[in-house]
């Protein structure tokens, strides 16, 4: 039990862990900025320097100054470290500037006056699609996809079904990982550029600096310091912060500190895409879905960033755990003049789910049938085919997984009891019960994880210990426990005999990124396919015996590095057999496999004040094999919450494409007393993949709450709710129409 | 870099006298960081928000980003790191660690100064208290849960052996 405590947890709790901003440098730091657009969308006329300051204790850095290409290298060419003459965003940067003393720059920054011609900017998806303002390249359209199959067309028109049809809304969300993203780099003209920062993905950063810097591989490296959360906020958004840094520090040849405060890092950086998904779908009596039509559609902001992977996979989830033979998917990711959204958590999933289980929901109310009437009707199974032609191969029990969350919960009773609390129109407290059910896909979509072929190396070590190499992140989730717990196990050796190395692009090798739910999963099991061969080298070289004690691998280590230079092992991803997904089609295997969940939360409204309360939660998902019991409740509670937030709490403010509310006294997340009781539950049915089984469930805890938060809040008060968030004001409204 | 206008604050941190100059507008926080090293307490929000800066004022729990340098002159400050010299702090420690207190940790230091401030003020609060007085704080990791686990377990194990208190 005591192995498997969280690894860096004492030191985390006893303040000894040094984040980025806490680390002490041998030689002086000097502090960078970004000088930034003040409107949505223009054109640089001119930059104007107060003479009365003297520039020359500056650094100061325009897109003249770049050595490689002004360019963040991602799926496109469009984002620019530096804004040239034309400008897409509140925020967007537009020159650098450096000083050793704080106070002096926030002086210089305010004798810089930028000119800029405002032009009109785009700041809905309508707006965008209307296409009447060009914003980018040649359309506002960044991508879009269509999942077909059969003909949705002649039935909706055959008359023999009953057809709804309903828009649904979800809106930006910050990811608000409580330490801002901050960064520290060197330049050294023998060694290149180092950046420290709190991040997800080394290898992004590193080959983002390559191409800005225009440097050799080799002259780049990148070190992760302890990271205070990232949620997807630190996956594309430290490439720009760290080339910001970069930039002015091979200018002043001085180390560079870029530490955001709060502010600056909820106005600019990356949030979750709002969405728009309008869904038509015909039903016979029974709820069945003989036909379904989903729009689904992204506001991707200023640049295209990650928007045209979180789109897949928002696309891919919508239609969620259903079968049905005519569904068609029109997906598509836009153009508007917001700062660019980007990673968080679910990508895309909780946006399209949420539309879909608020549907199931309102159709079962249309047709007098219940949620779970609904749902069970429509259900998919092992064998049946996905709409993007996925034949699930594993045991997909729904009715199962609903039956046990009903038990739990006491679910049909409560429901009784709510409707009896509910008919005293006394009582102005309603109370509801509803709930989510739904998938999430582990790993890279399609073709991802063959295109990323993550690679992962264990050695062993002349003190007897061994030693992982990967580029993975532990950014709070438990990466490092989990990775020692695999070689662990696999090595029959004590946990504190096997080391993770320090996450440095100069040791270790390119694991891919920490995201997608996939570092359990996928470079798990290149972490335990490495420790199997590393012992079965040292059994078939006779250091060890086949039946060999746990005591004996350090020693065996040991006599084997006295006679071998080393004994490193490296593995590297490959595609599971039998699983095939096709580009060109969009179609196949999405995903290796999937966790299977239902969630279901329980509320209380008051309907004078039009406050939610979510009372209850319980969490049922099917995951493969749970690593470690804590860590995993610890990331679906954490989710739940943060999708919680989502549906009740958490609104960006946006005026003329600014977020007005970027503080935590205007932005609120919920906190210790809005949070409800969260029963966990795990099925570990499907061990095909991953170490021992064990599929990812970083994301999934994200997709649940919303939508089974809002149906509880339908079920209490009985009128619809069709956008998230829900602030009591929007219910008002809701109730009062 | 003009240090002219700086002032001179005199304050007990963690036990010990300490005297450092600083500009007029520098907070708390600033000193316990900036000056004195003790990286521990955090910065999350910079605006009496969050919770991760929270220090014990006078035995009292505060937030030090809001607390002005002249105002702490005189005062005694317990961080985190003095915090966790003591012996009460094993026990809240070892729950943290155990339950899952912790996740990416940014938060941890202020849960534990707040946990700490509750079990003194409180001998035995329930779940709900716990969740009161950890409101102030916020985690965007752990959904709350686990940490409120950790502190009613802190206390049950108090509760079990008086002499830990
Ligand atoms: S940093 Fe002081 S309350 Fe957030
Ligand atoms: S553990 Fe990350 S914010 Fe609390």
């Amino acid at each position: 039990m005591q192995e498997k405590l969280r690894r860096e947890g004492l030191a985390k709790i006893r303040g000894e862990t040094k984040y980025i901003d806490d680390q002490s440098w041998p030689h002086q730091v000097i502090f960078g900025m970004a000088i930034r657009s003040p409107v949505a969308r223009g054109t640089l006329t001119a930059i104007e320097f107060d003479q009365q300051i003297d520039w020359s204790d500056f650094c100061i850095v325009t897109p003249q100054d770049i050595p490689g290409k002004n360019r963040i290298k991602m799926i496109e060419d469009d984002w620019p470290y530096l804004a040239e003459d034309q400008i897409n965003h509140y925020g967007e940067p537009i020159l650098l500037l450096a000083h050793p003393d704080r106070q002096q720059l926030q002086r210089g920054a305010a004798h810089i006056t930028l000119q800029i011609d405002p032009l009109p900017p785009v700041l809905t998806i309508e707006e965008s699609l209307s296409e009447q303002e060009i914003i980018w390249q040649k359309g506002n359209t960044f991508k879009s996809y269509q999942i077909k199959r059969g003909t949705t067309e002649s039935i909706f028109s055959s008359g023999d079904y009953q057809i709804f049809e309903q828009e649904y809304r979800t809106g930006a969300q910050e990811q608000l990982y409580l330490e801002p993203n901050g960064v520290v780099a060197t330049f050294d003209p023998e060694l290149g550029v180092t950046i420290y920062g709190s991040l997800q993905c080394p290898y992004y950063v590193d080959g983002a600096m390559a191409t800005l810097l225009n440097l050799e591989k080799d002259k780049v490296r990148i070190v992760q310091s302890p990271t205070g959360g990232g949620f997807g906020g630190k996956e594309d958004y430290p490439s720009i912060l760290a080339g910001h840094a970069a930039l002015l520090a091979l200018h002043s040849k001085q180390a560079v500190k870029m530490i955001y405060d709060r502010k600056e890092d909820m106005a600019v950086t990356t949030k979750r895409h709002p969405s728009r998904t309008k869904i038509k779908s015909a039903h016979d009596k029974d709820g069945k879905i003989a036909a379904i039509q989903i729009e689904f559609i992204l506001d991707g902001g200023a640049y295209a960033t990650l928007s045209e992977v979180v789109l897949s996979r928002g696309a891919l989830h919508c239609f969620g755990p259903y079968f049905c033979q005519h569904v068609q998917i029109d997906a598509k990711a836009v153009a508007t003049n917001h700062p660019p959204n980007g990673a968080f958590r679910g990508f895309g999933a909780p946006q399209s789910i949420f539309a879909m289980e608020r549907h199931l929901d309102l159709v079962a109310a249309k047709l007098k049938l219940t949620p779970e009437e609904v749902r069970r009707v429509n259900f998919i199974t092992k064998g049946q085919s996905s709409c993007f032609g996925q034949t699930f191969r594993e045991r997909v029990d729904y009715h199962a997984l609903m039956d046990i969350v009903f038990e739990q919960s006491d679910f049909h009773n409560k429901q009784q009891a709510f409707q009896k609390y509910n008919a005293d129109p006394s009582n102005p407290v309603k109370k509801g019960i509803g709930f989510a059910t739904f998938l999430h896909g582990s790993g890279f979509t399609g073709s991802g994880e063959d295109y990323l072929a993550s690679r992962c190396t264990i050695t062993a070590r002349q003190d007897g210990k061994v030693e992982v190499l990967a580029s993975s992140t532990e950014i709070g989730q438990g990466k490092d426990t989990i990775f020692t717990q695999i070689v662990a196990q696999e090595l029959k050796l004590p946990h504190h005999q096997v080391v993770i190395a320090p996450v440095d692009t100069s040791i270790v090798p390119d694991s891919g990124p920490t995201v997608a739910s996939r570092t359990t999963m996928i470079v798990g099991n290149l972490v335990k396919q490495a420790a199997a061969k590393l012992r079965d080298q040292l059994i078939e070289t006779k250091f060890l015996a086949s039946n060999y004690q746990p005591t004996q691998v350090a020693g065996a280590i040991k006599n084997y590095l006295a006679q071998h230079d080393t004994l490193t092992i490296n593995t590297q991803y490959q595609r599971p057999e039998g699983v095939a997904w096709d580009d060109q089609s969009y179609s196949g295997d999405a995903y290796a496999t999937y966790a299977w969940a239902v969630y279901l939360a329980e509320v209380e409204v008051d309907t004078l004040t039009y406050q939610t309360r979510v009372t209850n939660f319980y969490a049922l998902q099917e995951v493969g094999k749970v690593v470690n019991q804590i860590l995993a409740q610890g990331q679906i509670e954490g989710g739940v919450v943060q999708g919680i937030g989502h549906a009740l709490y958490e609104h960006v403010l946006h005026q003329d494409g600014r977020m007005i509310n970027n503080h935590l006294t205007d932005y609120i997340i919920p906190t210790s007393i809005d949070t409800p009781p969260i029963k966990v539950i795990f099925e570990e049915w499907n061990r095909q993949y991953g170490p021992d089984g064990a599929k990812g469930i970083g994301e999934l805890p994200m997709d649940g709450p919303a939508p089974a938060v809002i149906n509880a809040v339908v079920n209490a008060v009985g009128s619809q709710v069709y956008a998230i968030p829900m602030l009591p004001e929007n219910l008002m409204e809701a109730m009062q129409s | 870099m003009e240090f002219n206008n700086h002032i001179t604050i005199t304050l007990t941190i963690n036990g010990e006298q300490q005297q450092v100059s600083v500009p007029p507008m520098a907070r708390l926080l600033d000193i316990i960081r900036n000056k004195l090293e003790l990286t521990g307490t955090k910065e999350g929000c910079g605006a009496g928000e969050c919770g991760a800066c929270a220090v014990l004022l006078d035995g009292k729990m505060v937030n030090s980003c809001l607390i002005p340098a002249i105002q702490a002159n005189g005062s005694s400050v317990y961080t985190i790191e003095g915090l966790a010299q003591k012996e009460e702090f094993n026990c809240l420690e070892h729950s943290f660690h155990k339950k899952g207190g912790t996740q990416c940790g940014f938060c941890t230091p202020g849960m534990l100064i707040a946990s700490y401030q509750l079990i003194k003020d409180k001998s035995s609060p329930n779940r709900e208290e716990i969740r009161q007085a950890m409101a102030g704080n916020l985690c965007r990791c752990t959904g709350h849960q686990k940490i409120i686990d950790s502190v009613a377990d802190a206390i049950e194990q108090l509760t079990k052996s008086p002499e830990g208190q």
